[in-house]
């Protein structure tokens, strides 16, 4: 019996499970040995290459390329991992985080200093329609 | 005897410990936020705890993916504030107390929780910001921590029952420890955030507040949320608020609440923190 996932109908939302995290594996271990500065300068310098010492997909390999953190999630990246290579040029992480939004980093950050963005109709798919 | 006396509860968010870090808290920005803590540092400074027994979670920082224990004590003399990708935060390092990490261990796990045990590891924010919030910038900490780690990170977190079930036996554990110590436990993470996909940035005021209004007596309804609700209402970050109830259920059935505090934004978190002493 397939396990169950009663949070596959949250709108907006990858919840980090089991799936995501057996297809992600090389791709996050290769995130998190960005802690390390030696790493950080080697990816800099040549990131296809560097990459290349995890058995990462072409698909994770050209998201990473492309910063796209949306497709990262959906391939199996952890938001905590992943936000080690935003950190790593210097983004902070609530910018990151605005890029998978559909607000510019200024309007997302507007938006929290609102108090956030309100869980009226984002807690079902479709309720807001 | 050892006796929990208190139990703290507040967010973890990094950026706290970043304008701790460098001394910014008294700034118009950031006074509302860190005078909420004031009270806190106060009653701590008479207080004087020998020894707080912190629930936080790593971030991807002390662990990775090759090993995620869902609950972990550690057990060693000291740990070390984590290099989080920008060097380690200047703070001291955390002294910890092995005799009694060894004698919870043992208890706890004959009483059915089959903690990890870790004798080695760095502690990240979830760790070293909450002990920043309450004792600010000392040059060694005032007291000594046994870290309860919980995996959040990874889908899915322990469920609401086995945390306030785990605190239950933390406390029969503290009881029959023979050194005379003044003990409390702190829950960390939390509350609303998720920093993630098209819907980042959620924050649920009202579902926070009730959390927190319910923690002094309904704990045993708020242990039977899942962690789908903490999700959909708080966000996939607000999991980690889950962890509050390992210290609700270490401090015994009547708990005063002496003082609570509640602040939007931090970055992309709703910041949480409450202070409950015990009765009995």
């Amino acid at each position: 019996m397939a396990l169950e996932k009663p949070y596959q109908d949250i709108p907006g939302t990858t919840v980090f499970d089991g799936d995501m995290a057996r297809i992600g594996f090389h791709l996050n271990q290769f995130c998190m040995s960005l802690q390390s500065e030696e790493n950080r300068k080697a990816f800099f310098a040549d990131e296809r290459g560097y990459m290349s010492k995890w058995p990462m997909s072409e698909e994770q390999i050209q998201a990473v390329l492309e910063r796209d953190l949306n497709r990262l999630l959906a391939l199996g990246g952890n938001i905590y991992y992943l936000v080690k290579i935003t950190m790593a040029e210097g983004m902070s992480v609530a910018a990151a985080v605005s890029t998978m939004t559909d607000m510019s980093t200024e309007e997302y950050m507007d938006m929290m200093k609102k108090g956030g963005r309100s869980p009226e109709g984002n807690r079902y798919i479709g309720e807001s329609e | 005897m050892a006796k929990i006396t208190a139990g703290v509860g507040t967010s973890h968010v990094p950026l706290l410990g970043r304008i701790i870090d460098i001394n910014q808290t008294d700034t118009e920005e950031w006074r509302p936020v860190f005078s909420g803590y004031d009270f806190t540092r106060q009653w701590i400074a008479n207080e004087k705890p020998d020894v707080v027994v912190l629930v936080y979670n790593d971030h991807a920082n002390a662990f990775d993916m090759k090993m995620i224990p869902t609950f972990a004590i550690g057990c060693g003399e000291s740990y070390h504030p984590a290099d989080e990708g920008y060097g380690a935060r200047p703070v001291p390092p955390v002294k910890g107390d092995a005799e009694l990490s060894w004698h919870i261990a043992q208890s706890v796990i004959q009483q059915g929780f089959d903690l990890t045990i870790i004798n080695e590891m760095e502690v990240d924010h979830g760790l070293t910001v909450p002990m920043s919030l309450m004792f600010g910038q000392p040059e060694a900490w005032p007291c000594k921590v046994v870290p309860i780690m919980v995996n959040t990170v990874v889908y899915p977190a322990p469920s609401g029952e086995r945390c306030l079930a785990l605190g239950k036996a933390i406390r029969k554990a503290i009881e029959s420890y023979d050194g005379d110590l003044n003990i409390q436990v702190w829950g960390t993470g939390g509350m609303s955030h998720q920093l993630l996909g098209a819907r980042a940035g959620i924050i649920n005021r009202e579902w926070d507040t009730a959390f927190l209004d319910k923690l002094s007596d309904k704990q045993e309804e708020l242990a039977k949320i899942p962690q789908t609700e903490y999700i959909r209402e708080t966000g996939t970050e607000g999991s980690e608020t889950v962890m509050w109830l390992i210290m609700r259920g270490a401090l015994g059935d009547n708990v005063k609440e002496i003082h609570r505090h509640y602040h939007v934004p931090i970055s992309n978190t709703a910041l949480g923190h409450i202070v409950f002493e015990t009765k009995d």
